[in-house]
């Protein structure tokens, strides 16, 4: 709009300028009559002729030319201010800010001590081309993952060739190498701007860190855990990375810090490198107790996240994969629509890692078809306590919901609303597993694209819906049913039940390793545990399906949009019922295991390691001007939380649970875990 | 009338803009009607009630005028953005490839499609210069740049705050470690020297053919350290020695065994010779590795450019700061360096940063008289300066044997050019038989006065000739009017005292008598060739890949500074001192055949003599081969830097060279590459040098 009413300025004013010339020259014309009659004659008609001339291309060439100046001009300006100043600007509104963490540790004398590992999570860390087929060229040892994405736009379909993997294998497809970035660089911004774990660098170099005692475990998050040792090695770098830490700075053990999907990856490493070669890591039992002073998990999906579930089912997760923020227009559209989830759900299904966060420990943890650790669950509760400015008009609504009935959370995926509230006794369900699956209708133009339901028929797809309602237990089944492939090669890799014996050998496999319900504790007393995580943004925690009207070549399921609760603050919203949690993972799932499940000496962590909870109560930011804010709990912006980082460096520096006050809790994860019937 | 004649200017000079808009036709217009005025003007100045009208009349023509200029510039803006657009645009969507023009086929397409594949890792060791810094804590002024590069990249800093970007670049200059407050690291990874500058290749195009026939991160690893530091300091205040010697064992490990081909360049040749003698020593000072770590880990070491004897560059860049282009630094500003006004700031600047760099004195020459000539001798002499050229202008080689024997006769008649003189002052004393020379002990030399007579008003700048006597500096250039390889020592120790202090006791640049004397088991001899043993590793291979075929420097013509003011350099290389035309002696410097920094003699020289066969540097006879690529200059500017580069960094997107590191890297051995390959004069050269082996 401004460029139009820009131009139409620039016409008017050249066209009163004109008249004005004109007006001038008639007056010349008058007092200069004899002077010149029939020198003034001929410029006049030329005059006339040239001015449209002027008027077409010119005006565009002008209007750029002013556009231009302006922009450089500001640019200049931009570039001349004081890196500062816009730290000023934000004092002067929001007043003096506190010193941030680094700084303010560092005059309360903290130095770094102990090395320092991070270990990021899905999406968050960078991929690279290492060689990539025809359509590729020029991107060698270009980023396909992070930073820009400039090549999503560019010639999508080639990225989404070279980002997905083998479909079987669930390794490289043949003629393409797309390998983590390493360094720090990996994972400290994921674009430009978007921080992931970059303040908390900063902040611990304010302490005396630098790369001889940082390290970021870069791996290739998209195969599975086991596959990045045998693809890239990724678990024995990591091993000797830390070893050496340790041995160059004099003995002190090493603080890991994993957040998201690399706690579980921890988890893994811990299991792999004291288990024996070939499987294993072959560093001994007593490895993890000789190099590891804590591990400080930020926002771990420890027993899943319901989202991955709605990732791997529709492609329909709010934000599980990034990808969908990153083309939100073509999403949005309608014509693009359906074939960009298509795409996305073909190559997010080849990614063995999304599997490793399908909720796990089925019904005992997630809760039944009528009945949930969560449940009672006042939504708003959380808000109030976080910004009673804001959310003060709640004060009313908040006493009836209290009295409303409690929601099934245990109900993963159900189909239509009714049935997500009505009593279990009351639904109707088939089973779908013996359901014939029907022979493939879908016609062949939208074949190029492999989601698996293609080889489903309209009967196999009517069984599921008729199943009406699944939880944590059966979802596992559900998946398996609509994706047997992607399943198959994921059960090789990942388990989601809970031990009965943990002495039994089969937990030697290494799919038990990412499973704290199936996997014990190494053998390591004087080790900590934190669990750092944001509490007090509604979470997704189970959805409202619906069939989608044109089930032949599409996903024929879709989260149904429609569905919403009865007032404003009732926990379904968009047909998808949230908890509280960090926006990614609900506090079941992040505290459970430190709040119960490996607190004291249980069966899952015989040597006593201790366990503290760390909870962040979510705050937004004031004003734009502070960014993503110095008090966030949201799943990745938490990495900025002052409170968090200053407990990290406080342990870095030598610090024990103690010292930083033990657990620290907003949330009712305690109730919710006394809930839980787990045997210990 | 001002009015009037301002309004003409702007018209007359708007011709020239050649526009044919309307706007322009108008003033043009206006112009006439001006003319007439001014003559109606001068005609009649009595008719006060006309001029009235005029008056009016030039305010209005006046704000069109104003407007129209205006208006030009964003047109004229507009044009050319449009157009820049419009071309930028069109190059990007050309094909990569134009049906004309074909690319020639990279060597790591090639050799995959013969059936190479990635066997053994392969660990890269940057040089001097090359590889990034970036910044870890630094001082207010510096804010904002954290993790940002200070070197390498863009170099913005430099023009954004030139002397606080000096300032975080510079060591403290008594540890030769980080001064307090400021720590700037090594950026890690391959992309620590992948590119120097945007679109300046070092490492990018040799890991792209790696990358080719199979090779990514994890059997491919890029050794950074911080280049400022000297040796053993990187392994104290970064681990970098620790860091490499577990990234070899983990890619050993991990690679099923297979031991590691390393590839070092310029000045990581020597460091990573450093490497080898720490990772056997026992600790504290070494990485207790035992004796037989390197021959089990390391399959081949490839140098690339190797300064293993040091270049002459590093004695002219602390002498005088003047390096022909040692430090890229100049290159990165020629036209600061150029004005006369800025210069001599600027050389202190980069003197005083340099000279607190303590692994620039690892470069320098080593071996003294034995290896780089005296007075009267060196073992180049007889070197035909043409010869380069001669070839550079004709590619074929088949010419090259006919070239050789012309210059040779032409050069007999001339009286050889005496190398030896490293710096001589005055062209008269670089040719003067030395018994005509005066002398002065060295020793003499120490005893001189440090009496500082340096004024308050330039204590800002700090090099260590302003705390010399102007007298003693003068008597520097006149009572030894040359040095030699040898007394060099003296003469930097004299002029440099303090860095030559701090630096002594990390770098050796002698010749051992008797290796096994246990004093040569300290750090401070590892990175000299000529004091050290090469471990015990039979199997081992050790190749030098350089180009030849670019003159080279080798010694300098000094004259005093005329300029005597407190904060120049007392020294400047006499640029008027010229030769005759087939003379090495150009703008006051001796050249050589070398590959534009190294000359062949420091490069050659230990694999092809001080190193062949069974020596007493070389116990176990490890084998070494010579690698020379011939240098020839890109045919079109469509080449770049060239696929036959021989130059120093250039050389790195050679075509035999990286089909030669390729091949070892897929597991051939030197006598599988055709042994070695010798366009110089080296093995000449060497059977001269006089070593006792």
């Amino acid at each position: 709009m401004a460029l139009i009413r820009r131009r139409k300025g620039a016409d008017a004013s050249k066209n009163s300028v004109s008249g004005s010339k004109e007006q001038s020259g008639s007056a010349k014309e008058e007092e200069e009559e004899e002077d010149d009659k029939k020198r003034k004659q001929r410029p006049k008609a030329k005059k006339s002729k040239e001015k449209s001339k002027w008027s077409c291309v010119d005006t565009c060439c002008w209007l750029i030319g002013c556009i231009c100046t302006i922009w450089w001009f500001l640019l200049f300006l931009y570039n001349a201010m004081p890196a500062s100043f816009p730290q000023y600007v934000t004092e002067a509104i929001t007043g003096p800010l506190p010193d941030p963490p680094g700084i303010k540790l560092r005059k309360e004398g903290l130095r770094a001590k102990h090395p320092v590992v991070f270990v990021p999570g899905i999406v968050t860390g960078g991929l690279e081309l290492w060689e990539g087929h025809q359509c590729a060229e020029g991107l060698f040892r270009k980023r396909l993952w992070g930073g820009t994405f400039g090549e999503v736009y560019k010639r999508p379909l080639c990225w989404v060739e070279h980002m997905s993997l083998d479909n079987e294998t669930g390794l490289d497809p043949s003629g393409i190498r797309v390998r983590p970035v390493t360094g720090l660089v990996a994972a400290d911004y994921f674009a430009p701007g978007y921080f992931v774990w970059a303040v908390l660098i900063a902040n611990l170099a304010r302490i005396g860190y630098e790369e001889k005692t940082m390290y970021m475990a870069a791996y290739d998050w998209r195969i599975s855990f086991q596959n990045t040792e045998v693809r890239d090695q990724s678990l024995s770098r990591i091993k000797s990375n830390i070893e050496l830490m340790v041995a160059t700075n004099g003995g002190n053990k090493a603080v890991i810090i994993p957040h998201s999907m690399g706690v579980l990856y921890f988890l893994h490493f811990m299991k792999w490198v004291e288990a024996p070669a070939p499987m294993g890591g072959g560093g001994g039992p007593d490895w993890c107790s000789k190099h590891i002073k804590a591990v400080m998990n930020i926002g771990g999906p420890f027993l899943g996240v319901p989202k991955a579930v709605s990732g791997l089912f529709s492609a329909e997760a709010k934000d599980i994969a990034v990808a969908r923020a990153i083309t939100p227009g073509f999403l949005d559209n309608d014509l693009f629509r359906l074939q960009t989830l298509q795409h996305v759900m073909k190559m997010t299904r080849t990614w063995d890692s999304t599997m490793s966060m399908i909720p796990k420990g089925g019904d005992t943890m997630w809760g039944g078809l009528d009945w949930s650790p969560e449940e009672g669950y006042v939504p708003s509760k959380r808000k109030q306590k976080s910004n009673d400015t804001q959310i003060s008009k709640d004060d009313g609504t908040r006493s009836t919901l209290s009295e409303s009935e409690s929601v099934n959370y245990g109900r993963i995926i159900s189909f239509g609303k009714d049935v997500a509230e009505a009593h279990s006794s009351e639904i109707e369900r088939i089973d779908f597993q013996g359901a014939i699956k029907g022979c493939n209708v879908a016609n062949t133009t939208c074949r190029d694209v492999w989601t698996e339901y293609h080889d489903m028929g309209i009967e196999g797809i009517k069984a599921v819906a008729d199943y009406k309602v699944y939880t944590a237990g059966s979802v596992v089944d559900l998946l398996q049913f609509v994706a047997p492939k992607m399943m198959a090669r994921g059960s090789a890799h990942f388990s989601y039940g809970i031990a009965d014996n943990l002495d039994n050998p089969m937990y030697n496999h290494y799919k038990y390793w990412s499973n704290p319900l199936e996997t014990k504790l190494p053998n390591a007393p004087d080790m900590e545990i934190f669990s750092l995580y944001g509490v007090g943004i509604p979470t997704e925690r189970s959805y409202v399906y619906k069939l989608s009207p044109s089930a032949e070549c599409y996903i024929p399921f879709q989260i149904d949009t429609t569905v919403d609760g009865e007032d404003e603050d009732s926990c379904l919203k968009d047909g998808v019922y949230s908890v509280d949690g960090d926006e990614t993972v609900p506090v079941l799932s992040a505290g459970f295991m430190c709040a119960k499940g490996w607190r004291g000496n249980t069966r899952f962590n015989p040597s006593g390691i201790r366990t503290y909870i760390r909870e962040y109560d979510h705050s937004p930011p004031s004003n734009l001007l502070e960014g993503r804010g110095t008090q966030s709990g949201a799943h990745v912006d938490i990495m900025g939380n002052f409170a968090l980082i200053e407990d990290v460096i406080r342990v870095a520096a030598g610090a024990r649970g103690e010292d930083l006050g033990g657990d620290q809790v907003y949330s009712d994860i305690f109730k919710w875990s006394d809930k839980i019937n787990l045997p210990l | 009338m001002a009015l009037v004649l301002r309004l003409r200017k702007l018209c007359y000079v708007e011709p020239a803009v050649k526009c044919s808009s309307v706007g322009f036709q108008s003033c043009d217009d206006q112009t006439k009607n001006n003319e007439n005025k001014d003559e109606i003007f001068n005609l009649s100045k009595v008719e006060e009630s006309v001029s009235e009208k005029r008056r009016k009349k030039k305010k209005i023509k006046r704000e069109a005028k104003e407007w129209s200029c205006i208006n030009y510039c964003c047109w004229a803006i507009g044009y050319i953005c449009t157009v820049w657009w419009l071309l930028l645009l069109l190059y990007h969507s050309l094909p990569a490839t134009l049906p004309g023009f074909k690319v020639p086929e990279s060597p790591g397409a090639r050799l995959r499609r013969e059936g190479l594949t990635a066997l053994h890792p392969v660990v890269l060791v940057p040089g001097i210069v090359t590889g990034g810094l970036e910044l870890w804590e630094g001082r207010s002024c510096a804010e904002g740049l954290f993790r940002k590069r200070l070197w390498g990249g863009s170099f913005t800093e430099i023009f954004k705050r030139p002397l606080c970007w000096l300032e975080h670049l510079s060591l403290h200059n008594e540890t030769g470690l980080d001064p307090p407050g400021i720590r700037v690291r090594a950026v890690p990874g391959l992309v620590a020297a992948d590119y120097f500058a945007p679109g300046y290749f070092v490492w990018a195009i040799l890991i792209e053919n790696l990358a080719k026939i199979g090779y990514e991160g994890k059997n491919l690893y890029m050794a950074a350290y911080d280049w400022r530091l000297s040796f053993q300091n990187t392994e104290i205040r970064d681990h970098a020695l620790s860091r490499l010697k577990n990234k070899i064992e983990l890619l050993y490990v991990t690679n099923g065994y297979k031991k590691v081909v390393v590839v070092p360049h310029s000045m990581g040749v020597i460091y990573f010779l450093h490497f080898i003698k720490w990772v056997e020593s026992p600790p504290p000072m070494g990485g207790g590795g035992g004796a037989g770590w390197c021959a089990k880990h390391i399959k081949a070491i490839m140098n690339i450019g190797p300064a293993f004897l040091g270049v002459p560059k590093a004695v002219s860049n602390i002498f005088s700061a003047e390096g022909r282009d040692f430090a890229y630094v100049r290159a990165m500003a020629p036209g600061v360096f150029d004005s006369e006004i800025l210069r001599l700031q600027t050389f202190e600047h980069m003197m005083r940063v340099s000279r607190t760099w303590d692994s620039i004195v690892s470069l320098l020459p080593k071996g003294g008289d034995t290896i780089w000539g005296n007075l009267d001798w060196s073992p180049e002499e007889g070197h035909n300066c043409n010869l380069g050229k001669k070839r550079n202008a004709k590619p074929s080689s088949s010419e090259n044997n006919l070239n050789l024997s012309d210059g040779t006769k032409a050069f007999i008649e001339q009286e050889p050019v005496k190398y030896g003189r490293i710096i001589s002052f005055g062209k008269a004393a670089s040719e003067l038989p030395s018994s005509q020379l005066p002398t002065l002990d060295s020793k003499e030399l120490l005893r001189m006065g440090f009496s500082a007579d340096f004024n308050l008003t330039c204590g800002e700048v700090w090099t260590e000739y302003d705390e010399i006597n102007r007298e003693s500096i003068r008597r520097v250039a006149e009572f030894n009017k040359a040095y030699t390889a040898q007394t060099l020592l003296d003469l930097l120790r004299f002029v440099a005292p303090k860095m030559m202090q701090r630096a002594e006791v990390h770098f050796s640049h002698g010749i051992a008598d008797n290796l096994d004397d246990p004093k040569y088991a300290h750090y401070k001899y590892w990175s000299n060739p000529l004091e050290t043993k090469l471990p015990d590793a039979p199997d081992m291979e050790i190749y030098c890949l350089y180009g030849v075929g670019i003159p080279t420097e080798r010694s300098y013509i000094y004259k005093l500074s005329s300029s005597n003011k407190c904060n120049s350099i007392p020294f400047q290389i006499d640029s008027s001192a010229d030769g005759e035309s087939g003379n090495c002696l150009k703008n006051g410097v001796h050249f050589v055949d070398g590959d534009e920094s190294v000359p062949v003699l420091s490069a050659g020289f230990m694999c092809a003599k001080g190193w062949r066969g069974r020596t007493r540097f070389n116990p176990s006879g490890i084998a070494t081969y010579i690698r020379e690529h011939q240098h020839k200059p890109p045919a079109s500017l469509l080449e770049g830097r060239g696929l036959e580069s021989g130059a120093h960094v250039d050389i790195m997107g050679n075509v035999a060279l990286i089909e030669d590191v390729l091949r070892v890297a897929a597991g051939a051995t030197g006598a599988e590459l055709g042994n070695d390959r010798i366009h110089s004069d080296i093995v000449r050269m060497s059977e001269r040098i006089n070593l006792r082996l």
